[in-house]
């Protein structure tokens, strides 16, 4: 029997029962659709947060205080163990190395912002002129924080543009002052509104001179330290300078970590891929309930069919010949379901992205390889059973009865 | 070569035993049966029920195997076959024809007789001329696409039969071909199968029904997994082994034609279509 023949013989049967034919295909159409669906999602994440990222510059070192091994919160905090703080003098000498473009020193917390009788709880961000080309903000009006020396904490700040909305509405806030925590600064600058930016929305951010940052905090020590490297390639040289420059700072104690932003990238990168793999193997166990319908359905089949496959078989149609022919049914119909489920989950990828439009939403090709594959392979293994039932069923047996 | 001469059968059987287990009894639906049956005889195998008929049957169309005993088809032994070697014996020298028709519902009475030709893996439009012709042989050319659930029990049967003759088997078996119909449409099926032995088919036929089993040049009593009677008596057309004989000088002969002119059955029927290499040495 040649493999044409074999398939349009079970079609023949497959489209004979249309109704049992389309729920199993429904049933491996689900399955299918929710691999696409859910590793398109996941993908759309990682790819999300690797464009965040890669917003930030990918020449971008993190210096934080401590000893880390992994790319965790600083350690030392949680043992009470205080490890040697980064100073203000520690980024200054930073910033002079050979290889960085510029250095910003970071203090990050949150204080309550109020002008007159308005009041808001803000992020308040501690740094130097720097930071706005190292974090890639824009301004929206008047200047950024001033050049200088970073000790000096000179009363002024830059408004996100949601404070600036909230504590301003309509009216000017340019040369106005504001009352962070318990200290008067004058508003020099509003960023331009970008949204949420790496885990934090810059538009709610109030910016001060980190001098000034520490002497509302009342603290010595720096938060992170960041370092722009000039040219992608400068950054390991650079990594292994700053360690080597902070370690004799600190009394020859390599007592800071320093990430690179390639290394957090990588981190993300693991961390949603494996996020994906896991979600897309959740979905992957509805393919095998699938298969086990397939299974029951087929076993049905065969018991059904006796004086059919007996038929044949009187026939002249070899053992391998029938139970080619049950194979070819599930494979049908595990093609027929695989079909259905890419339609349904690339329509439903494609209806996610249109609602979430800030997730590139799009399924990995690999995904949608392995989802096909897999439809494929568990119908057939499935039918197995079933195929071989078929195959060895007695022909004179089958045929004795109606 | 051995079917030539007409001396030598067709089907030889050699004191076959055939049991079965049934809860821890053993039943012996088959004692010791030898048998020989020439090329082109028509055989009426009948008797009481459980006397073996139907697995004697099984056996000759190679469904089933003897415990014991030797099965020779044209010379050649088949008893230890493979499966495979045994499919393909059966697809290309054995014709079924059952008392329950067994035609696939979901296929026209044309997908019906081209199962055959499909399993031997004959190309599609081979396959439709053929088809035409079979159906045309068993008068039922303005049915080709009608599903068996739009015909009657004797067009059923005649498609069976016409499914059964698609590879030009050289035996064709029919296990009770009449039990389903009435006595007239009965009589037109028979009249078929006839005609079909007639044109050089050695046809076996398993019935209940005296009166076919009367019909039959060579009438085979079993009882209790024996044979217990075997008588040839002249039938209405001709003697066995003067087809025998025609059959083995060669299909399509002149002999077999003048045959066909002496043979009660309506005029001129179209004549077979050659045979197939492997159908017979």
């Amino acid at each position: 029997m040649t493999l044409r023949d074999t398939l349009a013989l079970a079609w023949g049967s497959l489209i004979h029962q249309p109704r049992r034919t389309l729920l199993i295909a429904l049933a491996m159409s689900i399955g299918v659709g929710s691999v696409v669906v859910l590793t398109a999602l996941g993908e759309g994440a990682r790819r999300y947060v690797l464009e965040q990222f890669a917003s930030l510059g990918t020449n971008l070192l993190i210096v934080l205080p401590g000893r880390a091994e992994t790319t965790g919160g600083a350690p030392g905090v949680l043992s009470g163990q205080t490890t040697r703080d980064l100073t203000l003098s520690d980024a200054d000498a930073v910033a002079r190395l050979r290889g960085v473009a510029r250095a910003a020193p970071l203090n990050v917390g949150v204080a309550q912002v109020s002008r007159g009788g308005l009041s808001r709880e803000a992020v308040l961000l501690g740094s130097t002129a720097d930071m706005l080309e190292i974090r890639h903000m824009r301004l929206g009006q008047g200047r950024y924080l001033p050049p200088g020396p970073s000790d000096q904490a000179t009363p002024v700040c830059v408004l996100g543009e949601a404070i600036r909305a909230e504590l301003f509405g309509a009216g000017n806030a340019l040369g106005e002052w504001v009352r962070i925590g318990d200290r008067r600064f004058r508003v020099i600058g509003i960023l331009a509104a970008q949204g949420q930016q790496m885990g934090f929305n810059t538009d709610e951010t109030v910016a001060v001179p980190v001098a000034a940052a520490q002497q509302l905090f009342n603290t010595e020590s720096l938060f992170r330290i960041l370092v722009e490297v000039r040219g992608r390639e400068a950054v390991p040289a650079v990594k292994e300078s700053v360690l080597a420059l902070l370690k004799t700072r600190h009394e020859n104690d390599a007592d800071v970590t320093v990430i690179t932003q390639d290394a957090v990238l990588a981190t993300f990168d693991r961390i949603l891929t494996a996020l994906t793999l896991a979600v897309a193997g959740i979905a992957a166990i509805s393919l095998g309930v699938a298969g086990v319908l397939i299974m029951n359905v087929m076993l049905v089949s065969v018991a059904q069919r006796r004086s059919e496959i007996g038929l044949l078989k009187a026939l002249g149609a070899p053992a391998a010949s029938v139970r080619l022919l049950f194979l070819a049914e599930a494979g049908l119909i595990s093609a027929l379901g695989a079909a259905g489920g890419l339609i349904l989950g690339l329509a439903a990828s494609f209806a996610l992205g249109r609602l979430y439009p800030v997730l590139p939403i799009a399924p990995p090709l690999w995904a949608v390889a392995a989802a096909v594959t897999t439809a494929l392979v568990a119908g057939m293994l499935f039918a197995w059973l079933p195929a071989k039932r078929a195959a060895k069923l007695d022909a004179a047996l089958a045929l004795a009865r109606r | 070569m051995s079917a030539c001469g007409g001396v030598v059968g067709m089907i030889e059987l050699d004191r076959i035993t055939r049991g079965f287990q049934v809860g821890d009894q053993l039943v012996q639906a088959l004692r010791e049966v030898s048998l020989n049956i020439t090329a082109g005889e028509f055989v009426s195998i009948m008797g009481p029920s459980g006397s073996g008929k139907s697995t004697l049957l099984n056996l000759l169309g190679l469904l089933d195997r003897p415990n014991s005993g030797t099965y020779r088809l044209d010379g050649l032994d088949v008893t230890g076959l493979d499966e495979v070697a045994a499919a393909t014996v059966r697809r290309e020298k054995i014709g079924f024809v059952f008392q329950f028709f067994h035609l696939i519902p979901r296929l026209t009475a044309a997908g019906n007789v081209a199962l055959p030709l499909v399993l031997a893996g004959v190309a599609p439009s081979e396959r439709k001329e053929r088809v035409a012709r079979l159906l045309a042989d068993v008068g039922l050319s303005g049915r080709a696409d009608h599903l068996p659930a739009q015909l009657s029990g004797g067009q059923l049967q005649r498609v069976a039969i016409a499914r059964a003759m698609s590879m030009n088997p050289a035996i064709l078996l029919a296990d009770e071909p009449t039990g389903n119909l009435d006595r007239a449409t009965g009589r037109e099926v028979l009249a078929l199968l006839e005609d079909l032995n007639q044109r050089g088919t050695t046809l076996i036929v398993v019935t209940h029904d005296q009166e076919i089993g009367a019909r039959a040049g060579r009438r085979i009593l079993m009882e209790d997994g024996r044979v217990v009677g075997d008588s040839i008596s002249p039938s209405p057309s001709g003697v066995p082994q003067g087809r025998g004989f025609i059959r083995g000088s060669g299909r399509g002969s002149e002999a077999q034609t003048s045959a066909n002119a002496e043979s009660t059955v309506p005029p001129s029927p179209p004549a077979p279509p050659p045979r197939g290499e492997g159908s017979k040495p």
